[in-house]
């Protein structure tokens, strides 16, 4: 058995019923780290002495019989959750040396259960992008082709989960940077009802948009996690005070009564690859087999939901970044003399390519006379968005659509190309305007080997249908139990 | 072109970056096929829809105003790229 392949439901077992100590299981993650992190690229840092004496506690704990689901676990963060008096950059040049003196409540969260935190995965600069090309820090191969992007922003968090570099991980997601990563790297993720987890300490990229949530090995993982990091925080104000059901109670096996609805415009999305299409519509048969019932539903807006989102997201992006002024902390230019000069050059400096590109985006979105024609704008797009999730909502439970239109593409094949990297996100960023939950599954490979993902979306704080959708998909597959070759 | 390179230059300063010169060119084509694109936005009717900040339905978080534990002086310094008694440095701002 090799124990970094463990998923969270097996080592906890494991875990409690004293077969194996979470220092064999920090050990064995850590020497795959060793083994493999040349390669895959996933971490930023990896936090070897800590997560050995978290492990040490851990052990004395389940030795007294205290084991809580996550206790002795060894989790990937991504590297824009504070994890106090651990490095946490970013990935940008800004924030190289930041030492938060503080934990993201979903951190503290794990670790009052007992988790490890096994090191921070790398991403996108600032969340900013759908590859991880735009770390400032290293570049992230997808495990199943190292030639190939594994997704992003949060590429470090499902690159780790995919090549067993972690049990389980957590990421953020803005515009899809947890579901697409999910879906390139063959694991499941994902983005819960905007409001459902805190993001206390979660540095923020778009606060309307951004939304914490788990990368893992399966469906029962995704369960476990979301039962620890969600529910209501007075630390953040736009944390929702709704009772947290039990996650797992939805991993059951009866999808009848339950209805799916297929968005017409979907399937005429421009670029959709043909594998992908493939094997979504095989998925669709698969759950309509497993007694769900059937509609198709329509998103009129779907065309507009990339424009609005490229206009919102910069907006808010550009006035969150303005605190990277080199004052409080982060990189500085200590040789401008006067005040001016030393905001521009440090953040000139700090800041890489594509965020100063959508902070200039933001900027100009927002400024006098500009305001009207493009935030405004958007942000009307974005209620008609909403009301035909609604509407959409009213004939079904959940729906089905795919992750990204493609498998994932060619390391530095759309580097230079922003706006044709912005629409790949056409199926994922919808739920982040709309604030509703979505989740990646496993549902198929192309013809080339790469991992495509099934996305199901609900309504607000309808997490616990994605799962059992999800989860009755899964165990008539086996696409989750697969591996790539290392 | 949707936006000229002074348009950028200008806009950069007011997010306060000093935009290599080298880059500004590049930045200026980039940012117009992006706003090209976000004109599509133009043909949808949004006549009297009103506009949406938050997908979730959200109050006003008030509590009591009552004294907490927050961070020490020490600690929220601690990432500061220049301190001093207890304060953050920056350039002087004020000719005397």
């Amino acid at each position: 058995m090799n124990l970094h392949e463990l998923t969270i439901k097996k080592a906890h077992t494991l875990l409690k019923e004293k077969e194996i100590s979470s220092q064999e299981l920090t050990r064995a993650v850590l020497d795959r780290i060793d083994a493999v992190e040349e390669k895959v690229g996933a971490y930023i840092s990896v936090a070897r002495e800590t997560a050995m004496a978290q492990a040490k506690i851990a052990d004395k704990a389940i030795s007294q019989g205290n084991i809580l689901p996550l206790t002795g676990i060894p989790m990937a963060i991504k590297d824009l959750m504070c994890t106090k008096g651990l490095l946490t950059t970013c990935a940008s040049r800004i924030l190289e040396n930041f030492v938060p003196p503080y934990d993201a409540t979903v951190v503290k969260k794990l670790k009052t259960q007992g988790a490890v935190i096994i090191g921070k995965a790398n991403m996108d600069e600032f969340a900013m992008g759908s590859s991880n090309e735009h770390s400032a820090i290293k570049l992230t191969h997808n495990p199943w082709d190292l030639t190939r992007i594994p997704g992003g922003s949060s590429g470090g968090s499902a690159a780790a989960v995919a090549a067993d570099m972690c049990i389980g991980s957590l990421g953020s997601d803005t515009g899809g940077s947890i579901r697409q990563p999910a879906s390139h790297c063959g694991v499941v993720g994902m983005k819960p009802t905007y409001g459902r987890v805190s993001r206390f300490g979660l540095v923020a990229f778009a606060s309307s948009l951004d939304q914490i949530g788990p990368l893992t090995k399966d469906v029962t993982d995704c369960a476990m996690v979301m039962n620890v990091i969600s529910g209501y925080d007075s630390a953040d104000s736009t944390s929702v005070p709704e009772d947290v059901p039990d996650y797992t109670s939805f991993l059951e096996d009866d999808l009848r009564g339950m209805v799916v609805g297929i968005p017409k415009q979907y399937s005429s999305a421009k670029g959709l690859d043909p594998d992908v299409s493939e094997a979504v519509k095989n998925a669709v048969e698969k759950i309509q087999g497993l007694g769900a019932g059937c509609v198709e539903v329509s998103l009129p807006h779907t065309e507009h939901a990339v424009a609005a989102y490229y206009v919102i997201a910069p907006s808010e992006a550009s006035s969150n970044l303005a605190r990277y002024d080199g004052v409080k902390y982060g990189y500085r230019d200590k040789n401008k003399k006067s005040l001016m000069e030393m905001y521009k050059s440090t953040r000139s400096r700090g800041f890489g390519p594509e965020v100063q590109r959508r902070i200039i985006l933001g900027t100009y979105s927002l400024s006098a006379g500009y305001y009207d024609a493009y935030y405004g704008k958007a942000s009307q797009v974005r209620t008609l968005i909403i009301e035909d999730f609604k509407k959409a909502f009213e004939s079904c439970d959940v729906i089905l659509s795919p992750v990204a239109p493609t498998p994932a593409f060619k390391i530095g094949e759309m580097v230079d190309d922003p706006l044709t990297m912005y629409l790949s996100d056409i199926f994922t960023l919808s739920a982040n305007l709309a604030g509703i939950p979505g989740i990646s599954v496993p549902c198929g490979f192309s013809s080339n080997g790469l991992p495509i993902g099934l996305q199901i979306m609900a309504k607000h704080f309808d997490e616990g249908k994605l799962i059992k959708v999800a989860y009755n998909f899964e165990q008539s597959t086996d696409f989750h139990k697969k591996k790539p070759k290392l | 072109m949707k936006i000229t390179k002074q348009e950028v230059l200008h806009v950069a300063n007011l997010a306060r970056l000093d935009v290599d010169k080298v880059l500004i060119d590049k930045f200026a084509g980039q940012i117009g096929t992006i706003l090209e694109y976000v004109d599509t936005l133009k043909s949808v009717d949004t006549q009297g829809v009103t506009p949406t900040s938050h997908a979730i339905f959200l109050t006003n978080a008030f509590r009591e105003d009552e004294e907490k534990q927050s961070i020490d002086c020490n600690s929220a310094l601690s990432n500061a790229p220049e301190k001093e008694d207890g304060n953050f440095i920056v350039p002087k701002v004020i000719n005397s």
